[in-house]
């Protein structure tokens, strides 16, 4: 890993900024709820794709910045994007291959799990959730999925990220 | 696994105490620029209407508004007389009441927060002395408190957001009680009324100022159902916030008379102008630590 071979870290910071304001932009109220995790998908995107250079670290760092931003407990999202990411880049050999809708189900999964550890960690600080409509996010997620993952590669392939 | 731990030291430290404030205070810093960013098309647009709205419906506006404080007037001449007598009265009793409290308004940042925490962001921070547990109004009521403080901005938790609790009293009988919120925005519950209290539905609740937080005799909220249930000890009462917690873009950061931080001087005219004239030494003794007293 020579510093030559890294490439383009300003498009990957970009996208988590572009992520980031994704998450905190207004919307309307029924959007609201099922505001899908960009952040996390975005991880999970780079992970797939680039797993030497996007990792735990990063995903740590990420999850601080957002829990900051949302106001939320400080460490709660990052613990949920670090297990996330850990997990995606455990799988990244196996997901590169499956065709789109796979992937989308795979990531339902971990967008799942995602949810589930904010959800613990709410309900241990005394904030449960009220609604079905709490899970609503992970399966815009898998909705979107294919969408980011398109734009994302395309980015990649065209500044040449690596 | 590092990391995992990292956060979970992380989450009881912020829970359990308020060691991070200054962590999170300076990290707000940070994430600032992203959330300017995302308020701006929102700023821009109302500057491009303000500036390009027409002359004839600035003068409607004008003239309402000319109505308004007319009226707003007439009303505050009776309130100054009552004050004065009421002050006297109660000089009469030898009671410390002090009327008299500072504000300064604060505008909101069209930014969404966590989707169930009812708190807002606004664009005053500790460079216009805000502090932790500020209690926040706008022209209706009582909207919540400042719960988090940053240079350039603070969070702010509405009272209908589950974690949240405000002392009332019936304004008709100075009945007290605790309204709490529930998390949807137009309901708070009073669960501790028992069933025989004289409470009905249309009673004004306004803060009885026991928390140490909100100023008293600000109007909460209407009363807009009693249940009683001759089966349970508690009473069902539940209101509706006056405050349009949701529809709001302009709000009031309130210093209670009495309260021992040095509120800015520039706080006293209601005007926009930010008061950072006024130094960082006050802003450091407008942090936290001791707003809890």
């Amino acid at each position: 890993m020579t510093l030559m071979r890294h490439h383009g870290g300003g498009i990957i910071v970009l996208t988590f900024v572009v992520a980031l304001i994704l998450t905190i932009v207004p919307v309307p109220e029924w959007a609201r709820v099922a505001r899908p995790d960009w952040v996390a998908l975005v991880l999970i995107y780079w992970c797939l794709a680039l797993p030497q250079r996007v990792g735990v670290g990063v995903a740590w760092l990420l999850g601080i910045i957002e829990d900051v931003l949302t106001g939320t407990l400080l460490g709660q999202h990052a613990l949920a994007l670090v297990v996330v990411a850990f997990l995606a880049l455990k799988l990244h050999q196996r997901l590169r291959l499956y065709p789109l809708w796979q992937q989308s189900l795979t990531v339902l999964v971990l967008l799942t799990l995602n949810q589930l550890l904010i959800l613990w960690v709410n309900g241990i600080t005394g904030r449960p959730a009220q609604s079905w409509l709490y899970w609503s996010p992970s399966l815009a997620g898998m909705l979107v999925w294919p969408l980011v993952f398109t734009v994302l590669r395309n980015l990649r392939r065209r500044f040449a990220v690596s | 696994m590092v990391f995992a731990l990292l956060s979970i030291v992380l989450m009881t430290a912020d829970h359990r105490q308020h060691h991070l404030d200054q962590v999170r205070s300076a990290l707000s810093v940070v994430v600032y620029p992203l959330q300017y960013l995302v308020n701006l098309p929102v700023s821009a647009g109302q500057w491009f209407k303000e500036s390009l709205s027409t002359r004839r419906q600035l003068e409607e506006e004008n003239a309402s508004l000319r109505t308004k404080q007319l009226l707003l007037k007439a009303q505050l001449q009776k309130l100054s007389s009552l004050e004065a007598e009421n002050l006297r009265l109660r000089e009469l009793l030898q009671s410390s009441f002090k009327v008299g409290q500072r504000v300064l308004i604060a505008e909101l940042l069209s930014v969404d927060l966590d989707p169930y925490r009812h708190e807002i962001l606004l664009n005053r921070g500790t460079t216009d002395h805000v502090y932790r547990g500020q209690p926040l109004l706008d022209a209706d009521g009582v909207m919540g408190q400042v719960v988090q403080v940053g240079p350039f901005t603070s969070t702010a938790m509405l009272i209908t957001d589950p974690s949240d609790a405000i002392p009332v009293q019936v304004n008709r009988n100075g009945l007290r009680s605790i309204a709490i919120g529930t998390g949807s925005i137009d309901r708070l519950d009073l669960p501790h009324l028992p069933n025989n209290a004289d409470v009905r539905k249309g009673d004004l609740l306004v803060t009885s100022g026991l928390g140490g937080r909100f100023p008293p005799g600000y109007p909460v909220a209407v009363v807009t159902s009693v249940k009683q249930d001759p089966g349970q000890a508690f009473a069902r009462v539940s209101a509706t916030p006056l405050a349009h917690l949701n529809r709001s873009r302009e709000v009031l950061l309130v210093w209670p008379a009495g309260h021992h931080h040095h509120a800015p001087k520039a706080a006293k005219r209601p005007s926009s102008a930010t008061g950072s004239d006024a130094g960082r030494a006050q802003a450091r003794e407008g942090d936290p630590a001791g707003a809890r007293r």
